[in-house]
């Protein structure tokens, strides 16, 4: 059962956690019967921490994160968040029939923003985004790299403590990706939200993250975590990612190769 | 040890700023209007042609005597004169406007019917099990087909066309609004549900909105089928009471031998059908689509 932490407990617990997945298992009626998706996944991300969920295919990090969300419920175990935590997807989920500024409006309305604050609301928001001017612009007009930055500014307005992202810069070109990595830990750093990013991408992990959690696959389990001591600002081609990227990306393929071997 | 922290992100961050409005700049798409000579040569151009070339066969038949019997194909110029006549009469848009009112009214009381209707078959299961197959499968029943029971029922009225009317168009409105609900990318419904917008709020901020297209269409479709069902309502329950519809003017030219009047009231029918469906619906379709980046020029 996913709660929120106002309505867990009794109201004494100080907020320690951000997120607080105990236990967590996830499985699917599939061909073969039930299937074990995650398998007890105990994780904890505190407030203004960054955390990356990294591993292979099908090791269930995008459950996980819609487990977290409350789109879905576990199967055993439980996930207390502070609130109800912004989604961030892949695809930039933006609404085709509104323009960039009013996509920001309708998550600040859905929250109960009153109408005379919501435009210089997202006027804001869209300047933190480094996107000055483009309330107006329709969705189509925007590149592919705009549209993510509206998505996060709209992720923004929900003004949730937890900021859920599901591998959002995988379909966008490495110039632009690395640009928006730096957008993010600026936002980060400024905001002081939690974020927890899912990806498989192991130099995105290191260069975003405080803490890297690599999952295994098949089921889903927590096979080890790094914390990153690297000082940003940090570069995709800095000495440091790299070493630290060479390690986990030696013991992610160790985890593949398993799933080989019967 | 501030300033210099701040001085070290501001330089970053103009730095940053400079290369994100650098990418921004060259990914964005010039977009502009086309020049009106390019549509008016593109578009407009091609179907005068074609009426054009239509015509000059017609008058060809005519002329060549290859159909030389008037009471089986009238000359242009007699359709023409008995255009003019009803004109100069005053009757022409008499005929028009008693039929366009039939039609838009009967459409209108489709559209309030429908548009609920297939919100219930596409959100609620049970309804959709009980009542989706004979929607879908009242839409290829010739509305032609309505007209007997409703005389019966109705008697020879205005309320007999309208209930012609709703059965031709509801079901087109309804399932046009069925389909635009089942293409609503499951993304939509996610992002929507992680904003806060579940349950009535999820059906009216996203559903509704991104199943406008898919309504548009069935729009579109109603509104050729409403008018199809009027005129066969028309035609088959001609009475001098209801008023000279369109459909009653064929009716009319049939029952008097008069075949410049048959060929008059068709190319009425024709014309009014397409000029509301040039009118209303294909600009309404093309905001819609265009707004949404939809629409491919070209």
């Amino acid at each position: 059962m996913a709660t929120t932490l106002a309505q867990a407990a009794d109201g004494t617990e100080a907020v320690t956690h951000a997120a607080r997945i105990e236990h967590v298992s996830k499985s699917f009626a599939g061909p073969a019967g039930q299937q074990l998706v995650l398998d007890d996944i105990t994780l904890d991300v505190a407030p203004g921490e960054f955390v990356t969920l990294l591993g292979a295919s099908g090791c269930g990090k995008s459950t996980l994160l819609n487990l977290v969300a409350g789109l879905d419920r576990p199967t055993a175990g439980t996930i207390v968040t502070d609130g109800r935590p912004a989604l961030m997807f892949q695809e930039h989920a933006l609404f085709p029939w509104l323009t960039a500024g009013k996509n920001i409006e309708l998550a600040l309305k859905l929250r109960g923003v009153p109408k005379n604050e919501r435009r210089g609301r997202a006027e804001e928001l869209l300047e933190l985004v480094r996107l000055k001017g483009a309330h107006g612009k329709r969705v189509h007009e925007l590149s592919g790299g705009m549209r993510q930055r509206v998505a996060l500014a709209r992720a923004l307005a929900q003004e949730s403590r937890l900021l859920l992202m599901d591998e959002p810069f995988a379909a966008l070109d490495a110039i632009t990706r690395d640009v928006l990595h730096d957008e993010l830990t600026r936002i980060w750093r400024e905001t002081r939200l939690s974020v927890l990013f899912v990806t498989h991408n192991v130099r995105e992990a290191v260069r975003l993250a405080q803490r890297v959690v690599l999952l295994s696959s098949r089921p889903g389990r927590i096979a080890r975590e790094w914390t990153v001591g690297i000082p940003h600002p940090r570069r995709i081609e800095d000495t440091a990612v790299a070493e630290l990227s060479v390690e986990i990306t030696e013991e992610l393929r160790g985890e593949i190769r398993r799933h080989g071997q019967h | 040890m501030a300033s210099t922290e701040t001085t070290a992100k501001d330089k970053d961050g103009g730095d940053l700023a400079g290369l994100e409005a650098g990418l921004d700049a060259l990914e964005t798409v010039q977009t502009g209007r086309r020049p009106l000579r390019l549509t008016l040569r593109e578009k407009v151009l091609p179907p005068v042609v074609a009426a054009v070339l239509v015509l000059a066969v017609w008058q060809a038949l005519v002329s060549f005597e290859i159909v030389d019997d008037p009471t089986k194909l009238p000359s242009p110029g007699a359709v023409w004169h008995v255009l003019r006549e009803a004109w100069l009469q005053g009757e022409l848009l008499g005929y028009i406007w008693t039929s366009v009112s039939r039609g838009l009214l009967g459409f209108f009381f489709a559209l309030l019917i429908g548009t609920p209707l297939g919100l219930l078959v596409a959100r609620v299961k049970v309804v959709r099990a009980a009542i989706g197959p004979i929607l879908s499968g009242l839409q290829s029943l010739p509305s032609v087909a309505w007209v007997p029971p409703a005389v019966i029922w109705l008697g020879l009225n205005n309320s007999m066309m309208y209930a012609v009317i709703l059965l031709g168009a509801v079901p087109s409105i309804a399932n046009g609004l069925v389909s635009g609900v089942d293409q609503v990318p499951p993304l939509f419904l996610r992002a929507g549900r992680t904003l806060g917008a579940t349950g009535l709020k999820g059906t009216w901020y996203v559903v509704l909105p991104a199943a406008l297209p898919g309504y548009v269409a069935g729009l579109k479709q109603g509104w050729a089928f409403s008018w199809r069902s009027l005129m066969a309502a028309e035609i088959i329950a001609s009475f001098p009471d209801l008023g000279v519809g369109l459909g009653q003017l064929l009716e009319n030219g049939r029952n008097a031998s008069d075949m410049a009047m048959v060929f008059e009231a068709i190319l009425l029918i024709l014309t009014v059908g397409i000029a509301i469906d040039l009118l209303i619906f294909s600009p309404l379709e093309r905001w819609v689509l265009r707004s949404r980046g939809l629409l491919v020029k070209g």
